[in-house]
């Protein structure tokens, strides 16, 4: 008790010195607390995606975009593949579930996926308002479409090419919302889902009067598009495009779809499965875990850098609590002198400096630990109304608890040796000198 | 049963890096006594003082404390018996900046093992004139009140014993003459035997005993 009592007044007594290293010590934690949190989030929000898809299958390419265009919605497709070819895998007796995607459009940058309604029994989610589509044209959007968008039931709207810039199917007939999803804090807040046969009756039917290429990375096509909006279907010129999905014709055996998303039926379809689709179809298979934890090994190399920067202020925070302590055990020493002839003893001395150190470190984690979650909390904000994320800032990642027990260990260390000598200070010889 | 002395040194010898520095062949002190020890620079007073408090350990003889034999106890009983029984007034040294005059009362009540009793805290300031001053801190205090403040402190746990060291040296007359009166004053009223250590020749005639203390041979 007189310990801690001596070691509050000390700190009271020069405030300026105290605020300075608590924040010190304060910035570094938050920095780490923030990267802690914000490392918790990221993974979370990407497991979330990814849950119940545990192979995809699409045009061949690189098997990351494939995942980040069919999984995340966050890059452009890799082509397409015909439907019959997607439909034989989706029938192997080792896929329990099959949920085919068709995409290609956008509306105000949100993309429109042709699907079926088991894509959104991936996610478990829930119509707000509404009913899933019965016939072509009809639409169901997402939490943070609707609120973007403003779009609601009953409302119409015309896709674009592309995700963003894209040149509106605008004389085409309009989608109309028939359904709006309950926000699930996934990437279908972020979609608009239709039948498949939307898109190809979009892109196959001639009444689009438009080039089929409904690839999305035909932005320097957009112009393109614009001036084609007079050839009909069958004859576009920009053979650029090798838009797999021109179907002229809506001959069911040439239609085609984006990806396939399966989940397997048994463990052991993750070793046959994808080797089997690679060596023997023009389809490539990509395995969301596989190439997630390949992309985070490259964004957590990055991460680790920002976290041992981060370290790296923490540590200057214990050496300029060590600093501040150390420097102060000069003038201090009549003060100690004192205390021991005030009846301290030598263990009290310790304890009373060790104290202060770690209710400086202490301080300056507490700080820090708000100002991380507050930071936290500020860029969930901004995602949830910028983005349509939803972050939950609130958790305690069990990093967490380390942290603060390392933070404690670096406070401890740097007052341990201004206590030792203020332990094993010879009193006697102190007040000889006064 | 008659009382334990306040203090009884018996035969007191110290040196430094085999430099005798104090010889004191006997003291003793009743409850209560208050006794002037004069002596010259080098004459050992402090170290005197030093080794009664229990803080250092002299090269050989006996100091008891209220009949405790101080080489008796180990560092930390030693440090615990201080902080009860013996109260010290130094030159200069007096309380610590960063606690408040009432807080160092306090503090010392503690550290002398018992509980902080602020009633007894305010009434010494009080006797002292010092009552509007407790939620000071001593960098606000004028070198004759941060004494009065040193004296209340050294008294306030109720010690059996009080060693002064040069209390008076660095003050003018009337000053010096003032702390004098209220140190044995004070020390009187809380029961207290005062050993006063000095080479102030100003203090000479007032104490019923008065011993020199000369440096060893």
């Amino acid at each position: 008790m007189t310990a801690l009592h001596l070691a509050l007044a000390q700190l009271r007594h020069t405030p300026l010195l105290t605020a300075l290293n608590a924040l010190l010590m304060a910035l570094g934690t938050a920095s780490i607390v923030f990267l802690l949190l914000a490392g918790d989030q990221f993974a979370r929000a990407i497991a979330r995606d990814a849950q119940g898809i545990d192979l995809v299958l699409g045009a061949k390419g690189s098997p990351l975009q494939l995942i980040l265009s069919s999984v995340y919605h966050a890059d452009i497709p890799t082509g397409n593949i015909p439907l019959a070819e997607a439909r034989r895998w989706a029938e192997d007796r080792r896929v329990a579930r099959a949920v085919p995607l068709s995409l290609g459009d956008s509306y105000r940058g949100f993309r429109i996926v042709g699907t079926t309604p088991d894509y959104a029994g991936l996610y478990a989610a829930r119509l707000q308002q509404g009913e899933y589509w019965q016939a072509p044209l009809q639409a169901v959007v997402g939490a943070a479409v609707a609120r973007e968008t403003g779009l609601g039931l009953g409302d119409s709207f015309s896709g674009a090419h592309g995700l963003a810039g894209g040149a509106a199917h605008a004389d085409h007939a309009p989608y109309r919302v028939v359904g709006l999803l309950a926000p699930s804090g996934t990437v279908l807040d972020r979609l608009i889902l239709t039948s498949l046969e939307s898109v190809w009756a979009l892109h196959g039917a001639p009444a689009a009067a438009l080039p089929g290429a409904a690839r999305e990375d035909h932005h320097d096509h957009d112009h393109d598009h614009d001036e084609g909006r007079d050839h009909t279907h069958g004859g576009h010129p920009d053979s650029a495009a090798p838009g797999p999905r021109r179907q002229e014709q809506q001959d069911p055996a040439e239609r085609e779809i984006t990806a396939l998303l399966l989940r397997y039926a048994t463990p052991m379809a993750a070793i046959s499965l994808p080797r089997e689709v690679n060596a023997q179809s023009q389809l490539q298979a990509a395995a969301p875990a596989f190439e997630l934890a390949r992309l985070l090994q490259l964004v957590g190399l990055g991460l680790e850098g920002l976290r041992a920067f981060a370290a790296v202020l923490i540590l200057s925070a214990g050496f300029a609590v060590f600093v501040a302590l150390y420097g102060a055990l000069e003038a201090r020493q009549y003060d100690f002198a004192l205390l021991r002839c005030l009846g301290a003893t030598r263990g009290q001395l310790l304890r009373s400096l060790c104290l202060e150190g770690l209710l400086l470190t202490a301080l300056g984690a507490l700080l820090g630990t708000l100002l991380g979650y507050a930071a936290m909390a500020a860029l969930g904000q901004w995602l949830a109304h910028s983005r349509g994320l939803l972050l939950d800032p609130w958790v305690w990642p069990p990093q967490q608890s380390w942290l603060l027990l390392g933070l404690l260990a670096v406070g401890l260390l740097a007052s341990a040796l201004p206590a030792w000598r203020a332990y094993r200070s010879d009193v006697a010889r102190i007040l000889a000198q006064e | 049963m008659p009382e334990a002395p306040a203090l009884r040194i018996q035969g007191l010898r110290h040196a430094y890096a085999g430099q005798p520095v104090l010889a004191l062949d006997s003291l003793h002190l009743a409850p209560g006594e208050q006794c002037l020890l004069l002596g010259p620079s080098g004459s050992g007073k402090t170290t005197l003082l030093h080794a009664i408090a229990g803080l250092l350990r002299p090269t050989a003889g006996e100091i008891q404390v209220r009949g405790q034999d101080l080489a008796a106890l180990g560092s930390a009983a030693r440090d615990r018996f201080r902080g009860r029984h013996i109260g010290i007034v130094f030159q200069r040294l007096h309380l610590l900046p960063a606690l408040t005059v009432l807080d160092n009362l306090r503090l010392a009540q503690r550290l002398g093992g018992r509980p902080a009793d602020t009633t007894a805290a305010l009434g010494l300031l009080d006797a002292l004139g010092l009552a509007g001053l407790a939620a000071r801190k001593p960098a606000a205090l004028s070198t004759g009140q941060a004494q009065r403040v040193a004296i209340a402190r050294a008294l306030v746990q109720r010690p059996a014993l009080l060693l002064a060291d040069e209390p008076t040296s660095s003050l003018d007359d009337a000053n010096a003459q003032r702390g004098l009166r209220l140190l044995r004053s004070q020390a009187q009223a809380a029961g207290a035997a005062l050993l006063l250590v000095s080479h102030d020749a100003r203090l000479r005639g007032q104490f019923d005993r008065e011993l020199r203390l000369d440096g060893p041979a």
